[in-house]
């Protein structure tokens, strides 16, 4: 029996290995797969919701998850074009070494 | 949700899923991790296919592993060979702890709250359902969406374009 | 739960079988031996598809090019498929020692899985499909975009510039032509109402029509968007033979390359298949579908679009890569999204106002005319910097520049076309 708790314990440990990517790396793609870690789990959590728990409108965990995945569509491309242009401008990627305000 | 197949599939599937996401953490290569997290994305599509979610599946599919994973490759390989290291991880215990002590502050919220369950399955096709709801009472968000996709495509375009006088 | 799934009982020893198994044994092992047995049955169309379409290329692609294709290995050249596997089995297995050990030996698999998967929501015959998804359109976009991934993976773990080369073309192709692909398929999913294939293959046959006849804007934005999505010329661009070794497979030999391009024709068959489901009707042939069984109507289809495509390649030149993504971006996109604003509308007026069917035979005249017009709009827009391009200089002509000695003059001119004037 799959039941509601199990599919969140599930989302729980995504999550925190999202954390977990995103706060240790030093490359700025390896901190943007944390967060699509994260939101991935966010999702799971929002459609098992929609599946277990009752309301009113029960699609409304589905619509909210569509609504998640594209705008991490969207972050996720303006992330990638801010690494790059950091690349162009600093030769490098590594958040480490991005700790000037103004050069 | 009793029925055998559906069970087993629901743990092999989370555990493809949490074991690519460790290894996203863990590998050496960058491309390696890439494609680890891919693997977990297409895990994630198989837990919402087992909660009766096939049309966000099939977006998840579409959208993550087809769409994003691309940009993160493209993305990777425009920039320096030498970041590529993923192995390069800074403060890893104090920070697995953090992640730590949050998962296990929420499993423990989520095991302990009485949620009010339907045990129902409630959806015959959930892209007619998901339609309606987007264009009924979900139209604001809907439009608001698109806006925000231009706007980071626009953004993205013109993040690196090459500037004024110089040569692509 | 059993009767809504795979029944393949369409034919007389299966349906014995099926009631057999129904009455005496569990539920659970009645749906495993119907899914492994329709598994088994599309697996071996694909394979022995697979074998033919290395034969019908090679043999039609030589009658288009005014010579007989093989015709030494067996009559008329039967057995070249077979001779072909074997040479590549034969081979010597090279694997660059550079190469990325763990991901060079994943791809030719991986391209295999969307291949296959995509027969899975196929409609054969009325009561004979095996998954039928209610997001079967979308399921069927959704695996294409998985293969550009495992190109991608074949090109990296080669280790090999050109194949990465080949490998980032393919990946920039494939998601450039991806967008007229799904508005193109967004076509049909609105005139019928649902993305399930059988529910699109009943919509025409209650309606009599195939909706290729209804949308013919869609089917050639589709047509060639799988031509690209294939790599297919003319848009093969990613493993033209003579521009870049060979693309992203270079550093595979042997039957790891028999691989891929077995997976490039299984992906022809299951683009036919969509078209031929989506547009044309799938298994139905108005009426004829109750005497011919409708699984050899569909598989005739399938073949014929198959020839199509074959066509195509031996016809067209191809591409160049700068070509292939202005035609992308600046006229399917633009075409496909006025496309679906026009069948958006039309669908809206059909049913609101609930008119009768003879709308559609009106629909029918005003999109061709609206095709054929905004085809040749933006042909227009997209060809007009050509007409704007200066003459070619020639030699007798020649600009005269000053730093240069006077160009010579030619023995070949004739008197009075101002050679030796310059």
């Amino acid at each position: 029996m799959i039941d509601l708790e199990h599919v969140l314990v599930v989302a729980a440990l995504l999550f925190s290995i999202g954390i977990y990517v995103a706060l240790s790396r030093r490359n700025a793609v390896g901190i943007l797969m944390g967060i699509e870690l994260m939101l991935n789990s966010v999702n799971l959590n929002l459609v098992a919701f929609a599946r277990f728990v009752e309301s009113p409108r029960p699609i409304d965990g589905q619509v909210f998850s569509v609504f998640v995945i594209t705008i991490a569509a969207a972050e996720a491309a303006v992330a990638l074009a801010l690494a790059v242009a950091i690349y162009k401008l600093r030769q490098s990627i590594d958040v480490d070494r991005m700790n000037l305000l103004k050069w | 949700m009793d029925d055998t197949a559906v069970v087993v599939a629901f743990y092999v599937l989370a555990a493809i899923t949490l074991l690519s996401a460790l290894m996203v953490g863990m590998v050496r290569d960058l491309i390696h991790a890439v494609l680890f997290l891919i693997l977990s994305f297409i895990g994630v599509a198989g837990l919402y296919i087992t909660l009766s979610a096939d049309f966000v599946a099939v977006v998840q599919v579409l959208i993550y592993a087809g769409a994003i994973s691309v940009l993160m490759l493209f993305a990777i390989l425009l920039t320096p060979r030498s970041g590529r290291d993923n192995a390069g991880v800074s403060y890893s215990a104090p920070i697995s702890v953090i992640a730590g002590l949050v998962g296990a502050t929420i499993v423990f919220v989520a095991l302990k709250t009485e949620w009010a369950k339907v045990d129902e399955d409630r959806f015959d096709t959930t892209a007619a359902a998901i339609g309606e709801a987007l264009l009924d009472p979900f139209v604001l968000p809907f439009e608001v969406a698109s806006v925000v996709l231009m706007v980071a495509m626009i953004g993205a375009i013109i993040l690196v374009r090459p500037s004024e006088g110089e040569e692509s | 739960m059993i009767p809504l799934i795979a029944a393949w009982y369409d034919f007389d020893p299966f349906r014995e079988l099926y009631d057999w198994l129904r009455d005496n044994t569990w539920d659970e092992l009645v749906y495993v031996v119907i899914a492994v047995v329709g598994a088994t049955g599309i697996l071996s169309f694909v394979g022995l598809g697979a074998l033919a379409n290395v034969w019908l290329e090679r043999r039609i692609i030589g009658r288009i090019q005014v010579r007989r294709g093989p015709n030494r290995v067996g009559p008329f050249g039967l057995f070249q498929p077979v001779a072909d596997a074997i040479k590549l089995i034969q081979k010597e297995v090279l694997q660059p020692s550079a190469s990325d050990a763990k991901l060079y030996n994943l791809p030719p698999i991986l391209v295999f899985i969307p291949a296959m998967l995509t027969f899975a929501v196929f409609a054969w015959a009325p009561d004979m499909v095996y998954a039928d998804l209610n997001v079967g359109v979308l399921y069927l976009l959704a695996l294409s975009s998985i293969t550009s991934l495992a190109i991608f993976m074949a090109g990296w773990a080669s280790n090999n510039k050109y194949a990465l080369l080949g490998a980032m073309r393919v990946i920039a192709m494939a998601i450039s032509y991806e967008i007229p692909l799904v508005m193109a398929l967004l076509a049909p999913v609105l005139f019928a109402g649902t993305m399930s294939i059988p529910g699109l293959i009943d919509f025409q046959k209650e309606h009599d029509i195939w909706l290729a006849f209804l949308l013919p804007l869609p089917v050639f934005i589709y047509a060639i968007a799988a031509t690209a999505e294939l790599n297919r010329t003319p848009a093969d661009i990613a493993e033209a033979e003579s521009e870049i070794v060979a693309g992203f497979h270079t550093e595979y030999s042997g039957m790891k390359f028999g691989l891929f391009y077995a997976v490039e024709l299984i992906n022809s068959l299951a683009v036919s298949g969509i078209m031929a489901s989506l547009f044309f009707g799938g298994y139905s042939l108005f009426g004829i579908e109750e005497y011919i069984p409708p699984w050899i109507i569909f598989i005739g289809k399938i073949y014929f679009f198959y020839f199509g495509l074959i066509w195509l390649r031996g016809t067209w030149p191809r591409l160049r890569i700068d070509q292939l993504m202005a035609f992308a971006w600046k006229m399917l996109i633009p075409l496909a999204l006025i496309n679906v604003v026009i069948v958006a509308i039309e669908v809206l007026l059909w049913r609101e106002l609930e008119l009768t069917d003879w709308v559609l035979a009106a629909y029918v005249a005003i999109n061709a005319v609206l095709a054929i017009g905004l085809f040749a709009f933006f042909f227009r827009i997209i060809t007009r910097d050509y007409y704007r391009l200066p003459r070619r200089v020639r030699l007798e002509h020649d600009v005269s520049v000053p730093s240069l000695p006077a160009p010579p003059s030619l023995a070949l001119s004739q008197p009075g076309t101002g050679v030796g004037e310059a």
